[in-house]
Order: C-alpha cells, then sequence, then structure tokens
C-alpha cells in the first residue's frame, strides 16, 4: 500500500503551487506546469504533498491510495 | 463606560475588519495574477488570503456582536440576521448584514470546495465583486460622528487598492487564453 | 485476401455469407474464449489483446453495454479501416454484433470519419440490407476529421457531448462510457478479424503467420514504392516482404515511418529483415500501431519530413494541456528552424530536453505518441540533425548512398 500523486491533465492550468510546496516531487516545465515524479510518495514528504494537493487552486492534485504501481 | 467600551469596539472592528477584507480581496487578485518574486512565493498569496479572510471573520464576529449586545444601539439580533430589518440606520445596516452573508457563502464554499467542485466553487467565489463593495457601502453609510480624516484615508486606501487591482486584472493578458483557441480541425456540430 | 478485395465496390451480404457462411451461434462464454485463445491483438494502435478487453467490458455489463467500432481512422498516413469497411462492410458489421453478443451490448455504434464518405455509404448500404432487429440496435455516428478524435475517450465524448476532445480518465470506456455505459472500443479490422475467427475457430488464427508471429493484418504502405495502397499481410512478414507487396521500392529508401505519426522513424537497411508484428517490433523499440508503413524517398530529408509530421501532430493536439500545446508547438517550431537551416543556438539541445518531458503529460497519448516519433527521429536522423544545427543539409549535398539490396 501507499500514496500517489495524481494529476489532472486537463484540470492543470500551470499555477505551480504544488512546486513550490513540494519540490521533492514536483518540478515545473518551461511553461510552468508540472513535472511528478514517479513512484510512491516517501512517508517523509506526505505531509507535504497533502498541502499541494490542498493549495492546487483549480484542484487539480489528489493523493490516491493504491495497492501495486499500475502503469499509467 | 462600558457602553463607549462596546461602541469603539464595534466601530474598531469594523473598520479592523474593512482593511483586512480589503487585503483578502487584493490577495485574490494577485493569487489569480499569478504574480510573484524571488522570496514572495505563490503558497505565500494564497496562504495570506485565506488566513486574512479567516480573521475578517473573527473581526466580523467581534463587530456584529458588540454592536448588537449595545444597549445603546438598541439593535436586537433581528437585525443582525435579517436585512433591512432595523429601524437604526436600516438601509446602511441591512447592506452589512447582505455582505455577510454573500461573505458566508464565499468561505463555506472555500473550505469545503472538495465537495463543492470547481464550477460551482468559482461562481460563487466571483461573488466577492458585489460583497467588498457592498461592505464597503455598509462602511460609509453607518459611520457615525464627525468623519475623522484617518477614517476616510482608511477608506480611500482601500478603495483605491482594489481599484487598482482589478484594473491591473482587467488590462493583464489571460494566462489561460490559449485554452479558448479552437483546435485546428473541425469539430462536431455541438461544439465549435 | 480475408479482410480486402481486389475487387472494387461493397461486398453484398448474399455475397458475404455465400462466401463465409451463416453468422456463427457461438453463446457468449465460447466467443470471447476462442477470441482470446486466437491471441487477437488490437488493430487501433495500442495492440491491446482483444479477448481480454472484450471480457474485462462483459465483467461489467449487465446486459447494457455499448460496442462502439472506431473506424474513425483519423492518421493521415494510414487508409485500412475505410478500405475494409468500403470493400467488406458486412464482415465489420458481423465483428460488431458478435462482439456486443459476448459482452452483453444492447447498442452498437459505427463511429466512421465523415470525410471517409465512400465507407459511409458501404456501411450504410450493408445496414440496409440487414434485419429490422439489426437496424433497431445501430447507428452511424460521424467522426470529426482530425487527429485525435479516433481516441477512445474521445470517441466516447463526442457520443456522449459532441466534443471528440480526449478526457481524463480514470474512468476508462469499458469501466464508463457511452451513456455511463460499459463501452468496448474497438478498431473495425479488430472486429473483422474476431468476425472471422468466430466461424473459422481460434485454431485457424493461430495457423497463420510467418515465424513466431500469428495471424494476418493489414497494413497501409506508402512513399517511395510502386504500388502504394493497402495490403494484407501474414503477421511476422518482413518489411523487405512488405516492399515487395507494394511492388518495390523506388529509387533507394533511408528510413521508414512505422505504425503512422504516433509511430517512429527506422532505418531501412537495419530493419530490412524486421517481422511486421507488434510483439517483434516493440521488443526492438519499435511499433506496428495501425499499420501505416511509410518509406521515405531519399531525396527528401528526415529532418525536413520529421519537421512537418511535428507541426501538424501540434496542430491537431485538443487544445487541453499545457505540456502538449506548449511542447508540441515549441518543438514543432525549432524542429521547422533546423529543417530550414536557420536554427537558433541551442535548438538541438533544447527539442531533446523538451521531447523528453512530453510522455506522460496529458490526458491522452498524443503527446507520448510525439515524444516516440521525436527520439526516433532524433535516432534515425542523427547525423541530418546534427547537420542542420551546423546550416547544412546532408540530403542535398550527399544524394548518392548505399543502395539497399
Amino acid at each position: 500500500m501507499g500514496e500517489v500523486l495524481q494529476i489532472d491533465r486537463i484540470r492543470c492550468d500551470g499555477h505551480g503551487l504544488c512546486a513550490e510546496l513540494v519540490p521533492e516531487l514536483i518540478s515545473l516545465d518551461d511553461w510552468g506546469y508540472p513535472i511528478i515524479k514517479p513512484g510512491n510518495v516517501p512517508p517523509s514528504v506526505v505531509e507535504y504533498a497533502r498541502r499541494a494537493v490542498d493549495a492546487c487552486p483549480v484542484l487539480a492534485l489528489r493523493l490516491a491510495r493504491i495497492a501495486t504501481l499500475a502503469a499509467r | 463606560m462600558s457602553d463607549t467600551i462596546l461602541w469603539y469596539a464595534t466601530r474598531g472592528a469594523g473598520v479592523v475588519s474593512l482593511v483586512l477584507l480589503t487585503g483578502v480581496v487584493v490577495l485574490g487578485i494577485v493569487s489569480a495574477m499569478r504574480w510573484q518574486t524571488a522570496s514572495w512565493p505563490r503558497f505565500l498569496t494564497t496562504g495570506l488570503h485565506r488566513n486574512l479572510a479567516l480573521a475578517t471573520l473573527v473581526f466580523l464576529a467581534i463587530h456584529i456582536v458588540t454592536a448588537v449586545v449595545d444597549p445603546f444601539t438598541a439593535l436586537g439580533w433581528q437585525a443582525a440576521v435579517i436585512p433591512f430589518s432595523s429601524s437604526y440606520r436600516r438601509l446602511w445596516l441591512g447592506l452589512g448584514v447582505v455582505a455577510i452573508y454573500l461573505l458566508l457563502a464565499i468561505v463555506v464554499t472555500s473550505l469545503l470546495r472538495r465537495y463543492f467542485g470547481r464550477s460551482a466553487w468559482r461562481a460563487v467565489h466571483w461573488l466577492t465583486y458585489a460583497m467588498w463593495p457592498v461592505a464597503v457601502i455598509h462602511s460609509i453609510g453607518t459611520g457615525t460622528d464627525p468623519r475623522f480624516a484617518w477614517m476616510l484615508a482608511i477608506e480611500a486606501g482601500c478603495i483605491g487598492s482594489v481599484v487598482a487591482a482589478v484594473a491591473w486584472r482587467a488590462t493583464a493578458a489571460q494566462h489561460t487564453a490559449w485554452r479558448r483557441l479552437p483546435a485546428a480541425s473541425p469539430q462536431g456540430q455541438k461544439w465549435s | 485476401m480475408e479482410l480486402i478485395a481486389r475487387a472494387a465496390g461493397a461486398e453484398s451480404l448474399t455475397a458475404h455469407l455465400h462466401r463465409l457462411g451463416p453468422m456463427p451461434a457461438l453463446p457468449s462464454g465460447a466467443l470471447i474464449a476462442e477470441v482470446e485463445a486466437s491471441g487477437l491483438l488490437g488493430r487501433g494502435g495500442a495492440g491491446f489483446p482483444v479477448g481480454r478487453k472484450w471480457r474485462a467490458v462483459a465483467e461489467r455489463a449487465a446486459g447494457g453495454a455499448v460496442v462502439l467500432a472506431n473506424g474513425a481512422e483519423g492518421e493521415p498516413l494510414s487508409f485500412k479501416d475505410r478500405s475494409l469497411m468500403t470493400a467488406r462492410p458486412h464482415l465489420v458489421i458481423d465483428g460488431a454484433l458478435l462482439a456486443a453478443r459476448a459482452v452483453g451490448a444492447s447498442d452498437i455504434i459505427f463511429y466512421v470519419g465523415a470525410e471517409h464518405r465512400t465507407a459511409d455509404a458501404a456501411l450504410r448500404q450493408a445496414l440496409a440490407e440487414r434485419t429490422g432487429e439489426v437496424r433497431g440496435r445501430t447507428r452511424i455516428v460521424a467522426a470529426p476529421a482530425g487527429y485525435v478524435s479516433g481516441e477512445e475517450s474521445a470517441a466516447v465524448h463526442y457520443v456522449n457531448a459532441g466534443d471528440a476532445r480526449p478526457t481524463s480518465s480514470p474512468p476508462r470506456p469499458f469501466e464508463r462510457g457511452v451513456g455511463g455505459r460499459p463501452t468496448l472500443v474497438q478498431n473495425v479490422e479488430s472486429l473483422a478479424l474476431a468476425a472471422l475467427i468466430a466461424r473459422r475457430g481460434h485454431a485457424w488464427y493461430q495457423g497463420l503467420g510467418r515465424g513466431r508471429a500469428r495471424g494476418i493484418g493489414l497494413l497501409t504502405v506508402s512513399g517511395a514504392v510502386n504500388r502504394a495502397g493497402v495490403h494484407e499481410i501474414e503477421l511476422g512478414a518482413t518489411l523487405s516482404d512488405a516492399a515487395a507487396a507494394a511492388g518495390g521500392l523506388r529509387g533507394d529508401v533511408r528510413a521508414v515511418l512505422l505504425g503512422g505519426y504516433f509511430g517512429g522513424w527506422a532505418d531501412l537497411h537495419e530493419q530490412w529483415g524486421l517481422p511486421l508484428d507488434a510483439p517483434s517490433m516493440r521488443a526492438r523499440g519499435l511499433a506496428l500501431g495501425c499499420g501505416v508503413v511509410h518509406f521515405l524517398p531519399s531525396d527528401t530529408c528526415g529532418v525536413e519530413a520529421t519537421a512537418r509530421f511535428m507541426t501538424y501532430l501540434a496542430s491537431q493536439s485538443a487544445r487541453q494541456c499545457g505540456p502538449c500545446v506548449f511542447g508540441l508547438s515549441a518543438i514543432a517550431g525549432a524542429t521547422q528552424r533546423l529543417a530550414a537551416q536557420s536554427p537558433q543556438p541551442g535548438d538541438l539541445d533544447r527539442i531533446v530536453r523538451w521531447s523528453g518531458q512530453l510522455t506522460g503529460r496529458g490526458a491522452c497519448h498524443h503527446p507520448d505518441g510525439a515524444a516516440a516519433l521525436m527520439h526516433s527521429a532524433l535516432q534515425v536522423f542523427a547525423d541530418d540533425f546534427a547537420g542542420h544545427q551546423r546550416r547544412r543539409c546532408l540530403t542535398i549535398s550527399e544524394p548518392a548512398r548505399v543502395a539497399v539490396a
């Protein structure tokens, strides 16, 4: 069991707050859109990931609990 | 003596609420404009926006409660809950009640954003542009006694900063304008 | 030949039944078992096992599923789906009817490209020949022109709301699709092959194929060949077989585009013996995709061709996701500058970086396909790209290359 950061790519407007709040997992490309590190969210940054999910102005992020790491 | 304290508390909390609310509105626009510097990140704007809004509620609570329990104003709870039902400055006070309700709607839908969904949240949030002017008019209309210069200065400052922020937003290019450009190929009948 | 015909015109119902016999009466479970046992892989581009897809929909259906026969064929270099629908519409209809029985679907939608008028007419005529019962639960929906309108969630979105843009998943169509019901979105060639497997059994399909590959399939061969067009092959036939089927190469050819704009370039000399089947190609980092085989004429510069494709792909973005809109547009722009031999310094590096950031960052796989195409171009035309960054085109300056045996 683990948690994964998932993003709704259509909703995302490239605000970029997520990259500010959890830079361990999210960086921005040349146009301000998030690049998310794949894999489970390490327990040490789960709290920051939650804050990023909460801060997204368009609710494009979520933390999902998954049983296994499925390919997209 | 205690009456005077309540009276000062009401007016003081009211002024603080107006200033805080103005800050909230300006920060909301700054957030939408995606403004940031090396030392002022985006999450600071949104975080302050949220926290100042909640602080505003606290001062509004003080403002309302002290006004109602103050024996000098002879306002009952009814006046605070039902708009335009007070005998004292019916219109201006009533507008204050309206503003409170609008603000509560905005705050509740924001706190429970996840359940309301983005469209509903956004629609209610735009009511800010009705709520804030109504609050300002309430503040000017119910303002009693001689108009102190500092009070006028505060009001002018609040109005000026919101007008400037709105002008900034209205004249700047939209960050998501690219979404509204049609895709290259012709689409189906219902969508263009 | 099973899927296409030499004779022009659509096969009538009488001819179809005369050639193949009546539709089999196999029940749902047996149908799914036959298709699974055959190992049939989907022909829309993803190559997903057809039987497994049918089973997934059947498990959720409860009798109210929908079959969407996907004949949109938005890939510009592909002609196989419309050829199949034009030549053998009844085989496609059979496939859809059998799929509907297998997954428990009450309704069937034929999603045909609006501009593919011959295929549309053939399908309409064929449906008119069928019983009232069949006509009552089938309909044809015209797919809007455009590359992404054939993507499975875009097709469902269009049927539901008139908007042919891909949607975020989950849920995927097999869970919730047309009208919120489990929907089987299946390419028309896959359905036609399933119809043949249902009649002749999985062993028939397994008996076809060359080398380790199983089955048959359609290719659209184009470019520097003498007889471009749709050709039916046994899977596992090589690239050289495909060229031969298309009348042989015209001139000497250096590179071939496999799988369409969604596929990738390959060096012809290296891949001349490449078996054309999905698993073998995937093992070599290539893709069969929707069966496009486009031979690049030797006098056409690979950078220039790639610039044209990337520009097309950028224009076909559904414009819903930032990374796709901005990424593809930027890559197309830089590739165009390179093709014109007037690049900005660092353009090539930028292209490498940007295309490395595309995969998985859109709601659909459109940016992934563009990234794959760009990567393959950078590999196969590495020298050409390097030359263009130095404002020199190798194709113009070195037209004579070693002819392929």
